[in-house]
């Protein structure tokens, strides 16, 4: 199952949905690195409000791929992270070190708009 | 009556299938929606180490009582090379660095109980469980 990319303004958004794959993490990962060249993007939201499991392939994935926009130059926010994936998360010592995250959606909007160095 | 059920794991498209059957078996039970995350987390976790370590195997779901406490075990079954070491494997920071997953004491964390037999070139059975409140 493909996660979805929608492109709005520079920014481009992926919403991820239950039952994603390991395969299906990486293709996002590959595919949002490649856009934000092709699109000139300068943020990425990944949305991950529907995800009923993040463990530790999806952490270390969502880590690197945030780490991968940024050495491309732009930024990454992970929004929608559930209280019970926060409390599994924090039980395990996933603590997705240096990346940005939001409440969701639209606080994830706000913060790239906030820090957008082309918006100023 | 006895509700059972067992996925086989040989790809990472059955992790997922696994993680899905665990919460179908583990949501009857009343479980919170914590302890469901919880319980999904460790299914994916230890398909994944079959999956990366051991080929194949099968992850083996079953509703379970401790007096009119439900709960849900998980077994995790493999013939895969084994674990030479189960005391050194359960220890904190045993996964060496470069390896991906949180190894068992990730699992044992997100668990009430854990029991793992290993033998070498034999194969692992790791069983865990977890009580409703």
């Amino acid at each position: 199952m493909q996660v979805p990319i929608l492109k709005q303004g520079t920014y481009l958004i992926a919403v991820v949905q239950p039952d994603l794959s390991d395969r299906d993490l990486v293709a996002l990962r590959d595919a949002l690195v490649e856009r934000v060249g092709t699109h000139r993007s300068t943020g990425v939201i990944i949305d991950v409000t529907a995800l009923d499991v993040m463990d530790s392939f999806a952490s270390l994935t969502l880590s690197n791929l945030a780490s991968m926009i940024r050495l491309r130059g732009a930024r990454t926010v992970i929004v929608g992270i559930q209280p019970e994936i926060a409390f599994t998360m924090a039980r395990l010592g996933l603590m997705l070190t240096g990346v940005t995250t939001a409440l969701d959606l639209e606080e994830g909007l706000a913060y790239l708009g906030r820090s957008d160095p082309r918006s100023s | 009556m006895r509700v059972e059920t067992t996925v086989p794991v040989r790809t990472e498209a059955d992790i997922v299938v696994a993680r899905r059957k665990g919460r179908e078996a583990a949501t009857p039970l009343n479980f919170s929606s914590t302890d469901l995350a919880l319980i999904t987390t460790a299914i994916s976790e230890l398909a994944r180490n079959i999956v990366r370590y051991a080929g194949s195997g099968e992850i083996q779901l079953r509703a379970s009582v401790n007096g009119d406490r439900p709960g849900i075990t998980v077994i995790a079954r493999d013939q895969g090379p084994g674990i030479a070491n189960v005391a050194h494997a359960m220890r904190d920071g045993f996964s060496t660095s470069g390896s991906l997953g949180l190894g068992l004491p990730g699992v044992r964390r997100l668990m009430d109980e854990m029991e793992v037999v290993s033998v070498v070139g034999e194969g692992t059975t790791i069983t865990v469980t977890k009580w409703a409140r």
